[in-house]
């Protein structure tokens, strides 16, 4: 396709993608509880779209199982096949549904992505709360390691630790999440400091409240609004790291479906002008830049208006 | 006046501010009239618009603010049809400001003589050298210390009170026609105001400017102003000339303004052979190497209040840290009833942490901004005194209504839809929940408005009485401590300096200290600043080098 | 000696313990060693004599400070080891590409630092203007782009068949400068877009921050032209948080680099690396990790100083 039909495209695609964010936002608004209407209202045409491709996405990947036309690993035809009725998509490198293995695709990479994440944020927060609110000599102690862990650059480290593990997808879970849970524990530090020397805090503790209920009732309510941001965050960032070493090889490993590895096999598509490998690469750009979008709003609504 | 001195006009001046996506009008139709060397008061409770209509004199409006109808005339100058440059022109070198917070002003980056020499330079009225010079003089006018060299320093390497002095020298660099000060005096200790305020004096007389005076508090708009505008909500109450307006005041409001400092509390009788409450006996305290407090030791009884005054600094607060366990003695200890309590909050028990409760100043930091009130309330009455269920309910209910707020309105909001007032209520209503026999109340009113103060203080007197409470009463304001105090203890740098009765203390013969200290409240007298500058340079060139170190 | 200077020491020792430590951790990586990694090494048909003698050359059996104290001064040295999968020096072979890798990352460096402070600064200047708002969006979308799809497209368009530029940036031997700069445009190009889009909404986001700032507001009311406010009152506050800035996204260029080499098979160390870590060829994965972690450290190190020095509170003490 050429540079001028692509561009056409390209406007195409976004104007339809302000018009769906515009009557998304406008359903929401209709039929939502009165709270969540009134923070929709304040979302931007960006942030609804974000929305509406994140829950298409969840969709997708719950669904995946019932909506692919073909297996995830079966071969169905040739290699290469084109675009057609059957294939719509035409086949891969080794001739097995090339639709079929972007839906599935969706549930193994998302997946993943969302436990690695998950993962990471329950051993950050809890470490990055716990620090804060214990202070001392193990707030000293924590903080000083993960200052080292942070100074080797993610990427490198992480390819270094899967050297010495091995890759499979269970170390890559493992390392991403060990890797990643150091920047969640730098926020969730630092958020619950802020909120450790409010007075309300300090009342509580004259209370004789326990560590659990200072966490749970004091400090993490309060703590909930950045934190909620940074989840959005970290999923971008380990989203990305996971396709990347996919893309590497490195990452979730064949015949398991991921967008990562497809653009990798496929590449040489596009040295003969078909754009189909860069397709799953377009699933992952465009599910991050939803949640980047989504991120955005709540972080410009939570910073105030310093604009 | 004649006409041709009329330096400013305002007719109608209507400011929008931005909330959220609407438009809510700040400023509602306010008249001003300014002569040239006069000097207006502006006075008002916070959110009346003052600040705002000060700078509206200047043409200029915040973010998020804009003008939105009447009009402004600087000396025949339409100053909302004029363009920006002819309003940036006039800005700094015919009108100029001094803002409330010197060391938030001045840009970290620069000296102070390039900041003052910054507007006569580009505005073509002074060549550098001829502005230096310049600076130099005004420094020396202003009082401050080694004004030769001072302007070579940084704005961090000077202290808050000379930083406000440098910046009114700063305003009059260019000899402007007037100048607007936006509480100038309000973040600083009650000893250091008194030479900026002589300052300000002076030097707006000596060069015939005028200007508008920007404050909350009334006794140092009285000092400062010829004549004095209330405002209310945006909107003018009344005006009149300074002297005229305290002697007879016609509109209820500002009656009402004036009244909160003639409250007072019955006077009690001395206590005779009875265990205090609590007693600090020889109490050293610090962090690190450093000693916060140095040998303090006083009584607190039941159904009375001692008053802790001291200005920054002063240890007060560490004091009340002290008695509540968050920072163990080196020295000294706290008894409790006579018996003595364990230094570090969490080797006491239960009941010994009910008995003791705290009351903060800002309570935007004081309550948990996502419980409701009934949990803020109901929390430390499940805690202490087990109630739960149907028992808890009705106990949160009755301390709403002892603090005078409806309950089945208030019982299931949260703090953020509640009044600076409303919430302190809250604060003392969390303090009795625990049916506690001592409040420390930290400040309470010092970040309230003097109506709404004069509110809370009555409160905690009229449950003083009813509850038999015993206060320990944080304060720097002498206003305040002349209201509701029983005895005084005067603190300056972690050490008690005289302590006694409030009767004695109001008298002479005092400590230096607290003669500084009680010599520096500003009092509703326009000649009150005269009188004092005046027995100052007369009495004691001494206390003048103790106070020039500010 | 003022006390600025003993900052600044301070913090070069604090940099230093930070490599040391590193390099343990990364030294570590073959205490971590499954322990028949000799034997998943040489393959099912190793003998024990192979195995022991793999063993020995990797030194597992040395106690571990003394391997720790011999590789650390091997390092220091310069020797790296040699690698397991084809024997050549590990130093040599880092040696050869790094310099490739440091040109690839000058060149992104190169474009992207004064472009993106352009942009974030006019942004932060005309704050919710369109301008704002479609550099804000396009920004945010880069972000969110993989470099290999940022890689692919480039290629797609720009190289390929009739494309202007190689699609490949495998050169062998010393190019001339032209050429190195033609045949590098599209890696470099594909770094430069990622890296800017960070940089621009970092930079807006800190000047904006700049200019909420009270003494930006009095510079106003003194009457001072906007151009005046920008360069004189809110220009020297920026350095320190710009240099942090670009510290911290010329730190992510480093890790940007591998996607970047192994798509256009440009011949660095980011390439190097990935083949070495599919081998697991543990002595060459240790040598670049530590490389790219020293080059990490000490531009966070002089980030952090000169943002010291630039910082008038720090510099000029009560």
């Amino acid at each position: 396709m050429g540079f001028l039909t692509g561009l056409l495209w390209f406007f195409a695609a976004i104007a339809v993608a302000m018009a769906a964010g515009w009557l998304f936002r406008k359903g929401v608004i209709a039929v939502a509880p009165r709270g969540v209407a009134k923070e929709m209202r304040t979302a931007p045409l960006t942030a609804s779209f974000g929305m509406l491709m994140i829950l298409i996405y969840i969709l997708v990947a719950l669904s995946a199982h019932w909506i692919a036309p073909f297996g995830e690993t079966t071969i169905v035809g040739r290699e290469y096949e084109p675009w057609g009725n059957v294939h719509l998509l035409g086949t891969d490198n080794l001739g097995r549904d090339m639709l079929s293995r972007l839906i599935y695709a969706a549930r193994n990479t998302v997946g993943i992505a969302f436990i690695t994440t998950a993962l990471a944020f329950i051993l950050g927060s809890i470490l990055g709360l716990l620090a804060a609110i214990v202070g001392g000599w193990p707030d000293q102690l924590l903080s000083r390691a993960v200052d080292v862990l942070m100074a080797i650059p993610a990427l490198i480290f992480a390819l270094l630790l899967l050297t010495i593990v091995g890759t499979s997808v269970v170390n890559m879970i493992l390392v991403i999440a060990l890797i990643d849970s150091t920047r969640v524990f730098r926020l969730a530090r630092a958020v619950a400091m802020n909120i450790v020397v409010m007075d309300y805090v300090e009342a509580a503790k004259l209370r004789g409240e326990g560590l659990w209920r200072l966490i749970m009732r004091e400090i993490l309510p309060n703590a909930m609004a950045p934190l909620v941001a940074e989840f959005g965050l970290r999923f971008c960032f380990v989203f990305l790291t996971i396709s990347a070493l996919s893309f590497l090889g490195l990452g979730i490993q064949p015949p398991t479906a991921d967008w990562g590895s497809m653009v990798k096999d496929n590449a040489t598509l596009i040295s003969f002008g078909d754009i189909t490998p860069l397709l799953p690469a377009g699933a992952i750009a465009l599910l991050t830049v939803s949640v980047n979008f989504v991120v955005d709003w709540q972080l410009h609504r939570a910073s105030g208006l310093k604009e | 006046m004649a006409e041709k001195n009329v330096l400013l006009t305002m007719k109608g001046l209507r400011i929008e501010g931005r909330a959220d996506e609407e438009w809510l009008e700040i400023v509602k139709g306010v008249d001003l009239t300014l002569h040239r060397g006069e000097v207006l008061g502006l006075i008002g409770e916070s959110g009346a618009g003052k600040s705002t209509i000060g700078l509206a004199a200047m043409g200029f409006a915040r973010d998020g603010c804009r003008i939105s109808g009447g009009e402004i005339l600087f000396d025949g100058i339409d100053l909302r049809k004029a363009s920006e440059s002819e309003r940036r022109a006039l800005r700094g070198k015919r009108i100029a400001y001094v803002a409330q917070s010197a060391a938030a002003s001045f840009n970290p980056a620069h000296k102070l003589i390039d900041q003052y020499c910054e507007a006569p330079v580009e505005h073509g009225v002074m060549g550098r050298a001829e502005a230096s010079h310049d600076a130099k003089e005004l420094y020396a006018k202003m009082q401050l210390p080694q004004p030769e060299t001072i302007g070579f320093r940084y704005p961090h390497q000077v202290s808050g009170g000379q930083l406000q002095r440098a910046m009114t020298a700063m305003a009059m660099a260019c000899r402007p026609d007037l100048i607007i000060f936006d509480e100038p005096t309000t973040a600083l200790d009650v000893t250091t105001q008194i030479e900026v305020l002589a300052a300000i004096r002076n030097i707006v007389e000596q060069f015939d400017t005028a200007a508008i005076y920007i404050t909350h508090d009334l006794a140092v708009v009285a000092q400062m102003a010829d004549k004095i505008k209330v405002l209310l909500r945006g909107e003018e109450v009344e005006e009149a000339e300074t002297r005229a307006m305290l002697d007879a005041p016609s509109k209820d409001y500002t009656r009402s303004l004036w009244a909160v400092r003639s409250y007072a509390r019955a006077a009690q009788a001395p206590v005779r052979d009875a265990t205090p409450v609590v007693s600090v006996r020889n109490v050293t305290a610090g962090y690190g190497t450093i000693n916060v407090l140095t040998d303090i030791s006083f009584d607190i009884h039941a159904r009375r209040t001692v008053a802790v005054v001291g200005e920054s600094g002063s240890g007060k607060s560490t004091a009340a840290r002290v008695i509540t366990g968050l920072l163990p003695p080196r020295m000294g200890e706290i008894l409790f009833n006579g018996s003595a309590l364990p230094p570090d909050y969490r080797r006491r028990t239960r009941d010994q942490l009910r008995q003791a409760q705290m009351i903060y100043q800002m309570a935007d930091t004081a309550l948990n901004p996502k419980q409701k009130l009934r949990e803020l309330i109901g929390r430390p009455a499940q805690m202490y005194l087990g109630l739960n269920g149907k028992a808890l309910d009705a106990r949160v209910r009755d301390l709403l209504r002892v603090i005078e707020l409806e309950p089945n309105d208030y019982i299931d909001r949260l703090p953020s839809e509640l009044s600076g007032g409303q919430k302190q209520r809250i604060g003392i209503a969390r303090a009795l929940a625990a049916e506690p026999q001592f409040i420390i109340c930290d400040e309470v009113t010092s970040a309230l408005d003097q109506l709404v103060a004069e509110g809370i203080l009555k409160l905690l007197d009229k449950l003083q009485s009813e509850f038999s409470l015993a206060y320990m009463f944080i304060t720097h304001d002498l206003a305040t401590v002349k209201a509701i105090a029983d005895e005084v203890v005067v603190m300056k740098n972690g050490v008690v300096v005289e302590q006694g009765p409030k009767s004695e203390m109001f008298q002479p013969p005092h400590d230096p200290y607290t003669e500084l200290l009680l010599s520096s409240v500003p009092e509703m007298d326009p000649d009150w600043l005269d009188n004092l500058l005046a027995e100052r340079a007369a009495g004691g060139a001494g206390a003048k080098a103790e106070s020039a170190g500010n | 000696m003022p006390h600025i200077w003993t900052m600044i020491l301070q913090r070069l020792a604090l940099g230093l313990v930070t490599l040391f430590v590193v390099s343990l951790i990364i030294f570590l990586g073959t205490e971590l060693l499954p322990s028949d990694f000799a034997q998943e090494i040489l393959g099912q048909s190793a003998t024990p004599e192979t195995v022991a003698a793999l063993r020995a050359q990797l030194g597992l059996n040395d106690p571990m400070h003394v391997r720790f104290g011999n590789w650390l001064a091997d390092v220091v040295q310069g020797d790296f080891g040699v690698s397991l999968a084809n024997g050549q020096s590990v130093s040599a072979l880092i040696g050869r590409r790094l310099g490739n890798t440091l040109s690839l990352a000058l060149y992104a460096a190169a474009i992207a630092v004064p472009l993106s402070l352009m942009l974030g600064i006019l942004a932060a200047l005309f704050r919710n203007s369109i301008f704002d708002r479609v550099a804000n969006a396009s920004a945010l979308t880069a972000i969110s782009f993989p470099e290999f799809f940022v890689a692919y497209i480039l290629i797609f368009y720009l190289a390929g068949a009739g494309g202007a530029f190689p699609s490949m940036a495998n050169f062998r031997g010393e190019p001339s400068f032209g050429d190195y700069l033609y045949r590098s445009f599209l890696p470099a190009l594909t770094l430069t877009l990622v890296v800017t889009a960070h940089m621009m909404r970092m930079t807006r986001a800190a000047i904006i921050n700049l200019l909420a700032s009270p003494y930006i507001e009095m510079a106003r009311l003194k009457g001072m032209t906007p151009m005046r406010v920008i360069v004189r009152h809110a220009l020297p506050n920026a350095l320190a948080p710009i240099i942090n800035v670009v510290a911290l996204n010329l730190a992510y260029l480093i890790t940007g680099v591998v996607i970047v080499e192994v798509v256009f098979v440009y011949p660095g160390l980011g390439q190097l690396m990935v083949d070495s870590v599919s081998a697991r060829d543990m002595p060459v994965v240790q040598g670049i990790a530590l490389v790219f972690a020293a080059a990490y450290v000490l531009l966070n190190l002089t980030a952090d100083v000169l943002a010291t020095l630039s910082n008038p509170r720090l510099v000029h003490r009560r």
